[in-house]
Formats: C-alpha cells, sequence, structure tokens
C-alpha cells in the first residue's frame, strides 16, 4: 500500500533543467511533480478524469454542478471552511470543470502544501452533499449559465454549434448543462457523480513549484495513500460517426453584430510519436491566425476589409474527438455569406499553393519562443501536465512537442488542410442578429437618471 | 475563440483589479530617468532567457478632447498599424518572425504598449527595433485609421449586446457627470466616425512625449544594457511637455439608472467616487474591501447574496485606484424577477459594513490571506513588469513594496470604519440596473 513504482524522468526544457517526477500510489493516484524554484510558492491540482463528456443525457451540466458542491463541506470539515483555511494561508483557491475533467487547485508559499494535500484527500472520500446547501448552489450555477452563455450571443452560437457538430459523442453537450437538466436536477444526482467517479485511482494530483518531489510523494502517500482504490464505471466509446455531408445552422439572439463560426472534424493527438496531422493541423492554425498579419487578417481584415477580426483555433490535446475550428465577425454592412466565402477561398488557396517557407519559419519561431515564455507561469505549467495527463498523453508527449512541430514541412501542412478541410465534414452556424428591444432602448439608452 | 469552455466556481475579474503591491522576498527595484525625462524602472532577472518591456504614457480614455471621444484609444490602436514607412503586415512578420509578443494595453489612464521578447542577442535586437519604430514613428496611414474607426466602431456595437458592458458604461457615466472618467474607453461611435488623421497625429505629439513616457523593464538584460535600451526608446520620441493633471471629481450624487436590456439576468451595479492610487486611506479602504466584498467566499458580499440566498455567481466590491479618484464599485448579476431582492441584500450588507465596520476576527483572516499571499504576487516575471509600470505610472514610492505588508499588517478595525465613513455615503450612491424589462 505504501511501496509506489516510479518513472524518475528528467526532461531537459531548454537551458533549464527542469525535474519532472511522474509515480503511481498503490492505490492507483498518479503523482507528477514538476520542481521549479523561481519563487518561494507551489501550485498543487488534483485532476479527476471525470468531465461533462462522461456524463448522461438528463443530468448534463452534473459534473460541474459536483465541483461547485464540493466546496460545500465534508464530515470533519463545516461548509465553507476549506476556502476559509486556505485563505487564511494565504492562499489562492479554484476549480474548473471541461468536457474532459474537472480540477481543483490552490497555489500558496511553498511550506503550506501540506494543508492543500489534508483538504484535498479529506474532499475526495468524505464529502457531505445536503439538499439544502444543493437547492442553493444549483440556483448560483442557474446564474452562472445566465451570465456566461444565455446572455452571450457568441456562446449560444458556441453550444448550438457543438449540439450539432456532434451527433453521438458527448462533446455535444455543454459543460455548464443544459437549463432545463439543471433545473430538474438533484442532491441524489451529485451524489451519484461523486461516488462514480471521485476515487483515488481515478484522480492525478499534479504539484509545481519551489517543492523536492520526495517530499511532496512522502505527502501525497500520507493523505491520499490511505483511500482506498475503487472500481470505476465502464467507459464506453461513443465514437462519433464520420460527418457525411455539410451541416448548418443560423442562432437567432438579441444582438447588434453578426458572428460566423465554422468548424470541421479533425484528428487529436493519440499516438504522439506516430500521429503526425495533428502538428500539422497546428501549424495550418498558425499559418491562418497566429499573428497581427497571418493569412485571416491580412487577407479578410486588412486588405478585403471584409472582417473585422477573424480567427482559427485548434487545440489536439483532448479525450474525445475534436474540431478545427474559424470563427470571424463581418464588417459593418458585410454579410455573413461573402465572409464565409472569403473564408473559403483562404482555405481553398492553401489547399492548392501550400504555405510559403517564410510563414512556416515564422509559425515555429513563434513555437519555440512560446516554449520558452510558458516557464514564466507555474500555474499553466502544471496545467499543461494535468491536460495531457487527462488526454492519456505521457509527459514525453509534452517535453518532445516543440522538435515536432518543428518537423513539420510546408507539404505536410497543405497535406492536413486538402484532407480535413472538406465540406463534409463542416459545420457552420451563423448569428441573426435580433434587435436589442429598440423601442425601450431609444429612451434608456442616455441614462434615465433619478434623483433618489 | 472559445476551444474549451471551462466553467469555474467564483469570477476571477473582478478581484484582481485592484492591483496591491507588495514584497518581501526582496525586489531590487531601480529607477532613473533618461535625459529626454523619460522614467525607468528595472528589475534584473537572468532566470529565464527573456526579456519584458512596458512603455506607458498618460494618454488613456480621460485624455479625450471634448467631443472627440474615442481619440485616445483610436490613436493607441493605430501605433503598430503602420511606422517608419514599414507597413502593418510587415511590422507583424517582423516580430513574429522572431517569436515576439507586442501587445497594447488601455484604461482611463494609460496607454501603452508591451513587448515580450526571447533575450539572445539578435531576436531582443529586431525585436527592440521594431517597438522603437511604432513608438517614435507611428504613420497614421489613412486608409488604415478608416479601417481601424470601422473596426472599434464595430467593436462598441458588438459590446451592446452584453448587458454587462452596458452596465459598466453606464455605471461611469453616472458616477462622473462632467468629469472625463465619465466617458467610456472605447470612445462614441458618433465622434469616433468624425475623426481624422490630423487628430490622432496631433494628440500622438502631445501625449506620447518622452517627459511623459514610463518605461518599464524586467528580465534577462544587465543595467546597463537597460539603460541603452531606454535611451534608444526614449530618444526618438515627440519632445513635448508634461501634461497637466486631469480634474478632481465631484463628491458623489445619487442616482438610480434603469436601462432595459434582453438579458435574463439584471446586472446590477452600486457605487461611488472612492480612492486615489496615492489616497493616504488606500490601505485601510484596500483590506477593510477584502471583508466586504474583495475577498472571494472570505467577503460578506459573497455570503449573503451567494451562499445563503443563490442569487448570484458573483457578487463583489472593489475600489480602483486611479490617478484621481476611481470608483468603488458592487457588483452582482441575478434573474430578472429577483433583482430588487438581490439589491435589497446588497446594499444592507453595504451599509451594514459602513455602520459596523468589520470584525476583529474578519479583519484578521484578510490580513493573514493578504500578507501570507504576498509571494504570489511576484511570483513571474510578467507580474513584477505590472507592478514595475503601477509604480512608475503613479510615482509610488520605490520602497512601496518593502512596506507593504507591514502597512497591510498596520490596518485596524477602527482605520477601516474610519475610512470607509469619509469615503462611502451609504445615502450617496449611484445605482444602474441594465436588464429590468423596462425604463424607470
Amino acid at each position: 500500500m505504501r511501496s509506489l513504482w516510479a518513472i524518475g524522468l528528467a526532461l531537459l526544457l531548454g537551458s533549464a533543467q527542469a525535474t519532472l517526477t511522474d509515480v503511481k500510489l498503490d492505490n492507483g493516484m498518479r503523482v507528477i511533480v514538476k520542481e521549479d524554484r523561481r519563487a518561494p510558492v507551489m501550485v498543487s491540482q488534483v485532476w479527476y478524469r471525470a468531465g461533462s463528456m462522461d456524463e448522461f443525457n438528463g443530468t448534463t451540466g452534473v459534473a460541474h454542478v459536483l465541483e461547485h458542491m464540493m466546496f460545500k463541506g465534508t464530515q470533519s470539515v463545516p461548509p465553507g471552511e476549506f476556502s476559509k483555511r486556505i485563505a487564511a494561508a494565504g492562499g489562492r483557491e479554484n476549480a474548473f470543470t471541461s468536457r474532459d475533467y474537472t480540477a481543483y487547485f490552490q497555489q500558496m508559499q511553498k511550506d503550506r502544501l501540506e494543508l492543500s494535500m489534508q483538504l484535498e484527500a479529506d474532499r475526495m472520500a468524505h464529502l457531505v452533499i445536503s439538499d439544502e446547501l444543493f437547492a442553493k448552489e444549483v440556483q448560483v450555477v442557474m446564474e452562472e449559465r445566465r451570465l456566461r452563455t444565455d446572455d452571450q450571443p457568441q456562446s449560444v452560437v458556441y453550444e448550438r454549434l457543438m449540439a450539432t457538430a456532434y451527433q453521438v459523442h458527448p462533446y455535444r453537450r455543454p459543460v455548464i448543462g443544459w437549463m432545463d437538466d439543471l433545473q430538474n436536477m438533484t442532491a441524489q444526482d451529485a451524489r451519484d457523480w461523486y461516488s462514480r467517479w471521485y476515487a483515488p485511482n481515478n484522480a492525478i494530483l499534479v504539484v509545481a513549484g519551489d517543492v523536492k518531489a520526495d517530499e511532496v510523494i512522502a505527502l501525497a502517500k500520507k493523505h491520499f495513500g490511505p483511500l482506498p482504490a475503487r472500481a470505476l464505471p465502464e467507459r464506453k466509446p461513443q465514437t462519433e460517426p464520420a460527418q457525411i455531408g455539410e451541416k448548418r445552422i443560423v442562432v437567432k439572439a438579441p444582438a447588434q453584430v453578426p458572428y460566423l463560426l465554422m468548424a470541421w472534424h479533425a484528428p487529436a493527438l493519440k499516438d504522439w510519436e506516430k500521429d503526425a496531422e495533428p502538428y500539422a493541423l497546428q501549424i495550418l492554425a498558425g499559418v491562418l491566425s497566429g499573428n497581427d498579419s497571418a493569412r485571416l487578417q491580412k487577407s479578410l481584415v486588412k486588405t478585403q476589409q471584409i472582417a473585422v477580426n477573424a480567427s482559427a483555433g485548434y487545440d489536439a490535446v483532448a479525450r474525445g474527438p475534436i474540431l478545427f475550428m474559424i470563427d470571424a465577425t463581418p464588417s459593418a454592412g458585410k454579410s455573413v455569406a461573402a465572409l464565409e466565402k472569403a473564408i473559403r477561398a483562404e482555405i481553398s488557396r492553401i489547399q492548392r499553393e501550400g504555405i510559403s517557407e517564410a510563414e512556416l519559419a515564422r509559425v515555429k519561431a513563434q513555437v519555440i519562443a512560446a516554449d520558452v515564455y510558458q516557464r514564466d507561469s507555474l500555474f499553466y505549467q502544471a496545467m499543461q501536465l494535468g491536460d495531457y495527463a487527462i488526454a492519456g498523453l505521457p509527459p514525453a508527449a509534452l517535453a518532445g512537442r516543440v522538435d515536432k512541430l518543428r518537423a513539420v514541412t510546408a507539404a505536410e501542412v497543405q497535406a492536413v488542410a486538402k484532407k480535413w478541410l472538406q465540406d463534409e465534414r463542416l459545420s457552420v452556424a451563423e448569428l441573426d442578429p435580433q434587435p436589442l428591444n429598440a423601442q425601450v432602448r431609444r429612451a434608456a439608452v442616455p441614462g434615465v437618471r433619478h434623483a433618489n | 475563440m472559445p476551444i474549451k469552455y471551462v466553467f469555474m466556481k467564483r469570477v476571477l475579474g473582478a478581484l484582481l483589479l485592484c492591483l496591491p503591491l507588495s514584497a518581501q522576498a526582496v525586489l531590487a527595484i531601480q529607477h532613473w530617468q533618461t535625459a529626454h525625462g523619460a522614467r525607468v524602472v528595472f528589475v534584473e532577472s537572468h532566470e529565464l532567457p527573456m526579456l519584458d518591456v512596458a512603455v506607458d504614457f498618460p494618454a488613456g480614455s480621460a485624455r479625450d478632447p471634448v467631443g472627440k471621444s474615442g481619440l485616445a484609444r483610436l490613436t493607441h490602436g493605430l501605433l503598430d498599424q503602420g511606422a517608419g514607412g514599414v507597413s502593418d503586415t510587415v511590422i507583424a512578420h517582423r516580430l513574429a518572425d522572431v517569436g515576439a509578443l507586442l501587445s497594447g494595453r488601455f484604461d482611463r489612464d494609460r496607454a501603452g504598449v508591451t513587448l515580450r521578447t526571447l533575450s539572445s542577442a539578435v531576436e531582443k535586437n529586431k525585436a527592440l527595433d521594431v517597438l522603437a519604430q511604432v513608438l517614435q514613428r507611428p504613420d497614421f496611414p489613412q486608409a488604415v485609421v478608416k479601417r481601424e474607426q470601422q473596426r472599434l466602431i464595430a467593436s462598441i456595437r458588438e459590446a451592446e449586446a452584453d448587458p454587462g458592458e452596458v452596465a459598466s458604461k453606464a455605471f461611469y457615466r453616472a458616477l462622473y457627470g462632467a468629469h472625463p472618467y465619465a466617458q467610456d474607453e472605447a470612445g462614441d461611435p458618433a465622434a469616433i466616425a468624425r475623426l481624422a488623421r490630423d487628430d490622432l497625429q496631433a494628440f500622438y505629439r502631445t501625449h506620447y512625449s518622452a517627459p511623459n513616457a514610463v518605461i518599464s523593464l524586467m528580465g534577462d538584460i544587465t543595467r546597463a544594457e537597460a539603460e541603452a535600451i531606454a535611451v534608444r526608446l526614449s530618444a526618438g520620441l515627440p519632445r513635448g511637455a508634461p501634461l497637466p493633471a486631469l480634474p478632481k471629481p465631484a463628491p458623489t450624487t445619487a442616482s438610480d439608472t434603469r436601462i432595459a436590456h434582453p438579458s435574463s439576468q439584471s446586472h446590477v451595479l452600486v457605487g461611488a467616487v472612492g480612492m486615489a492610487r496615492n489616497d493616504p486611506d488606500f490601505f485601510p479602504l484596500f483590506v477593510g474591501n477584502y471583508v466586504l466584498g474583495g475577498g472571494g467566499f472570505d467577503s460578506q458580499l459573497m455570503r449573503e447574496v451567494r451562499d445563503k440566498r443563490g442569487y448570484a455567481y458573483s457578487a463583489y466590491s472593489y475600489f480602483l485606484p486611479m490617478k484621481e479618484a476611481g470608483p468603488f464599485q458592487l457588483g452582482l448579476q441575478t434573474k430578472l424577477e429577483q433583482t430588487g431582492d438581490a439589491l435589497k441584500v446588497a446594499q444592507d450588507t453595504l451599509r451594514k459594513f459602513i455602520a459596523d465596520g468589520p470584525s476583529e476576527a474578519e479583519l484578521n483572516q484578510a490580513k493573514s490571506n493578504l500578507t501570507g499571499g504576498f509571494p504570489l504576487r511576484i511570483d513571474s516575471n510578467r507580474k513584477i513588469l505590472d507592478y514595475l509600470a503601477i509604480i512608475g505610472f503613479y510615482k509610488l514610492p520605490l520602497d512601496y513594496l518593502d512596506t507593504w505588508i507591514d502597512r497591510v499588517d498596520a490596518v485596524d478595525v477602527v482605520a477601516v470604519k474610519q475610512a470607509f465613513a469619509r469615503r462611502i455615503d451609504p445615502d450617496a450612491l449611484v445605482t444602474v440596473v441594465v436588464g429590468a424589462g423596462r425604463a424607470r
């Protein structure tokens, strides 16, 4: 129970040597430690391999609701006390839920790591979800949904496009959950979720900062070690069937400016050594919008002036099937249709003519520099380690990432553009702006001021 | 672009606005003035092979001339869109070719440009060349001015769909009346449409001058090199004189603004004219506000509005210290039908806090979080650069960081009560509600 098998892994990152330790406790909990002594601080993160993709219809959003409930007390730590103790120790803490995971973190002075481990281990096994506190907190989550999705037209477009681009895979459901599911969620739904997924063998502890790996591991054994492993439910693959034709939706929402979002199914990084396409797709995104005069900006925003903004995005690291996306906002008086046509023309140009060596070199220079810059943020370094681990990628994939990107050729970029940016894999969403209640607005906008 | 939507337990944004400065792990800040009058703030650090630079000017939206709201923002946005005869595209490519990142930052007080580059000689020199060029020789090409005017107007229009943005703009208008802080940072679309290239050039010459510049340097260079860089960045700036101070804001007049919006939530803002960056009450107000609404789940507002009643995802208060008195703002967002109840809870919490102040226990908790969390405030080059820029721009004493913890520790309940009583009159508050079905 207390023994552990270890892979001591020393990775050369740039000029500085950062030591990475990656071990597994007897109960199956993985512990990753990155030593970085620039400042006398540390960040500690507990990642659970349980995100919205593990939910079922009818209880969408429960992963995130449970994240909120994790601050509401255990058998020995009363509600509110977790945050209070971390704050008293000078810490900052928060949690986040995504499609792939739920993660909790504390940032503190380096000598306060044990407090965070003690509290995290406690709530990994002994959470109490009362009906009363659940009822309050689910209201808070509904307000969060109104704030961050319902009243943000571009967020609504994104949510509806996901529900369209994916037909089967759970990525079609929003992380925050559908409002109706939130309204019908019960405390028991949250308890079920917790007992299904919150176990040491479904968790990864990532600690980065001015710490010693052996001391971190000893603390992890002390606090997390005694928690028993539990059988985890079988995860069905729910493979997304190949898209066999273009899909289109229109989203009508109160707004002043239209918006266009295009998404193509594209491969995620699975075998980091053998896969080549994800690296080429990342370079492609950089060629399209990696700087203020990359192709989309230069052509659409600056030369044709058909868009006020345009960008491409692709993130290869995920548990599920992913998308290559382009979004853009048309200039005043330009139609979304014309904008889409212009974007398609840029894509065809790459498919037909490829990219220049100068563009390729430019994106690679940015990749290399970004690799240095990200060492300025301890938190980001820990995030990356957790993100890769959750996606099932080894730390070596992160360390080898820059070399893989540097090896990409212009021909490979052209090839992935041809292969993946095809209409039959494409879903398009258009925001059709509806009036912001024009009549009332005119009276109110100048600010109706009443002296008390 | 929302590639990975992540939802969090709480909103961080509002809590980060009030940047306090602190130092325990000694930060050796060096300070000097160039021959052309630019002020320089520098910390040498060789741990990472990179350099961060910020150059700031008192050229924020509070400097917009009457009838030209948006001029400051547009001028700032044009700096890197063509300079020294080099096009916007070539500028962007030159930076990207060496992996450098050039960004702008802009608020009511400040307009600045930041550069992050590798510290290896070739990359650094190319990046600094571009930085010097955009600061010293912006071309304001006619066609680009037109294009950026349209883009700025489009971004203002887009923000009109966001009830939080609408509320924030109305809040500043109501709070500051005729003072320049009342104007929106991005400007007024009608005024922007009227601006001409000459306006931008004139604004640039007056505001982006060497005596107005603050140069902050953080990273892998020596003092000698820092001096040379400061000369290189300041020598070619316009020679203008230091700008006059902004007027003092008038005391808050009570008002109640209701704005209709088709949103599912009301955005509620309550506030008053707060404090300037050099205010003698800075620490009592800052530490006291942690208890009221700055300390996240440690705060009374979060407890009353969110934890006890489930009314809102975020409920906060902050003082935003500016060159002149910046706002004190309390905010929350809640579904339309419970707007009145949530507003009342927030008002009652504020009123009670002003009357009673924090308890000893609450104040101790605030102080232990702030002092114990101090090392996190300066644990990266980026954070240190931001603090250097604030020290330089607001002319804070160089030992500000060294005394910060002691000054937090020195705050007591009486000081908090007195400071709040001096600043916030609960009967003279500005209230803005956006999202009510109909204007009142």
